[in-house]
């Protein structure tokens, strides 16, 4: 925690964490202060005055269909998101693994999509499925499918998914290879000299060694999902069809901003701050114990 | 390799290649765009090689006002914006993790654990959930439509406190001693010995930072309302939107590529601290 040997005490410390400190009271603990405050509130017409109102305001959130199709909608995009980019992240990562000449080639070219901002990810995968223009629908359409995501729902959802999918698997790619390159070579030989295959060795020896990371990954994933996605679903869809994209952020940025409803989006925060913390509690209890195997 | 197995060895190429190849097809639609004609890019089917409009869309995107219809500004100024903006984040989170973690390990005072308490708890409270009341404050202070605005209500951060706090945990406590042996204040001491030493941290850290500075898309969206203050990551979805009217796909794109650029740029670059730096701020 602290060194055994330090400096004595003076002003000299204080002054060093000042800015630090100062940034953290004025835009963090000031403005969640004003959430947790809001939440309790209701404004009148007027925003003249507030009335304290209890839970009124989760109340009406917890009851309110909207909302909680919402929640389970969220879940189910973060579900879909965690799945298809680390299925293909841990694809593509056991293979990696095996390559011994190029793996440096292969890495650079499989991670650079990190960098991309999402909500440039959502315009390029928009415009790639435009429902006119773009080349995909043309496809499709030879197929017999036709794809117009402004009209479908469930469209409008696999095209969000998709690309938030892509922009993560740099990332998720990246930790199973470490995790993959982590396993001592000799457990793998050992395994080989028995008489256990490629898939077989793979199925029993490395997924089961890479549970931590998948675990790991699975947090950051559903983070990820929650809250870096806004860009790609402002982008592409606008939560919409008929709110079938609508994220639980995205609903605290309609309902805050263009709603201008404080008290209910500012209930909505507090929901999100309170799964932001017993995901954060998860990430930290695992990485205490380290997940033995 | 474990074994000699050639059959594997081609399959495992293949498959590294397709991979790379359906990771990189969004990228070359993109580019392809951006190298046709407005013309031609409202006819189906859409080209799937490139054709030879690149430069008189580069001129016409880097210092025209992109977009006939929408009123964004010309992209160099929105790139500068976007530079000026990952910069000072960037300089600003380094500059404030590095010396409380300084403090907080090197020093006992008042109050530390409730410091490092307070800087854990940003941890938990990502720009998206306190969204609202956010923007009030930074609308009180006047700082609506300035860099300041833009960038220092992100700059205060619990992980780069944190592995900067790592790093110093593990310098070993004789170093100090021989540097107070030999008469070193705490200042001295931080800027010839902690800094040098952290060099490899704060390159990695810088990485990380300088992406997600670059890639800022709601915050920004919010505080700059005036079109010379916008960033090149909000001005895409401006066009996105001046699109409906009509199609320029050309420009939008030519102005992803652009937008895209400087981080993938500092990805590849500097890849060996961009591993460092993800493995190392997330754990």
């Amino acid at each position: 925690m602290i060194k055994r040997v330090h400096f004595p005490a003076s002003p000299l410390p204080y002054l060093l964490v000042a800015p630090q400190i100062v940034i953290t009271i004025v835009f963090f603990l000031w403005p969640a202060g004003q959430a947790f405050y809001q939440s309790f509130h209701i404004e009148d017409a007027f925003g003249l005055g507030s009335e304290f109102v209890w839970f009124e305001n989760f109340e009406v959130l917890f009851t309110d269909p909207l909302y909680l199709a919402t929640f389970w909608r969220t879940i189910l995009f973060s579900a879909l998101v965690a799945v298809v980019s680390m299925g293909t992240s841990l694809v593509l990562a056991a293979f990696a693994d095996r390559v011994i000449r190029g793996a440096t080639f292969y890495r650079t070219l499989l991670i650079w999509p990190y960098a991309i901002a999402p909500v440039l990810a959502g315009a390029i995968w928009s415009f790639m499925f435009h429902p006119t223009l773009g080349i995909f629908p043309y496809f499709l359409e030879m197929a017999g499918i036709d794809w117009n995501h402004y009209m479908s729902g469930n469209q409008a959802m696999a095209l969000v998914v998709l690309a938030a999918s892509w922009k993560q698997i740099a990332y998720n790619f990246l930790f199973y290879l470490a995790g993959m390159q982590a396993i001592p070579k000799s457990v793998i030989e050992a395994a080989a000299i028995d008489g256990a295959g490629p898939v077989y060795r793979f199925r029993t020896i490395i997924l089961p060694l890479l549970s931590p990371t998948t675990f790991f990954l699975l947090i950051i994933n559903a983070v990820y999902a929650f809250f870096d996605t806004f860009g790609i679903i402002h982008a592409v869809t606008k939560g919409g069809p008929a709110s079938s994209t609508t994220t639980l952020v995205y609903k605290v940025f309609t309902d805050g901003f263009i709603g201008l409803d404080l008290g209910g989006s500012a209930a909505q925060s507090i929901v999100l701050m309170v799964m932001v913390i017993a995901l954060t509690v998860f990430q930290f209890r695992y990485i205490e114990r380290k997940v033995e195997y | 390799m474990v074994e000699n197995r050639p059959f594997l060895d081609f399959v495992t190429h293949l498959v590294l290649i397709v991979g790379i190849l359906l990771v990189a097809l969004p990228i070359w639609i993109m580019f392809v765009a951006s190298t046709h004609d407005a013309v031609r890019m409202a006819h189906v089917p859409l080209p799937l090689l490139p054709g030879g409009q690149f430069w008189e869309n580069l001129r016409l995107t880097f210092f025209g006002n992109g977009l006939k219809g929408s009123e964004t500004a010309a992209v160099w100024q929105l790139m500068l914006n976007s530079f000026i903006m990952a910069m000072m984040i960037s300089i600003g989170k380094i500059s404030i993790s590095i010396l409380s973690a300084y403090a907080i390990v090197y020093f006992r005072f008042p109050l530390r654990m409730t410091f490092f308490w307070m800087i854990f708890i940003t941890l938990m409270l990502p720009v998206e959930v306190r969204i609202v009341p956010t923007f009030e404050v930074v609308a009180n202070l006047g700082m609506l439509n300035s860099y300041w605005g833009l960038s220092v209500p992100l700059i205060a951060s619990a992980t780069a406190t944190f592995m900067f706090r790592q790093v110093f945990l593990t310098i070993p406590d004789e170093l100090l001693e021989s540097a107070r042996i030999d008469g070193a204040g705490p200042m001295r001491f931080f800027f010839d010995m902690l800094l040098p030493l952290s060099r490899t941290n704060i390159a990695a850290l810088f990485v990380i930072v300088f992406i997600y500075g670059w890639n800022q898309y709601l915050w920004p969206l919010l505080v700059t309302t005036d079109q010379s203050m916008g960033t090149i990551v909000i001005s895409i979805k401006q066009m996105l939107e001046a699109e409906t009217g009509s199609p320029q796909w050309n420009v939008i794109m030519m102005t992803a590529l652009l937008a895209m650029l400087p981080p993938v740029a500092v990805v590849i670059g500097m890849q060996k601290f961009f591993v460092k730096g993800l493995t190392e701020t997330e754990k």
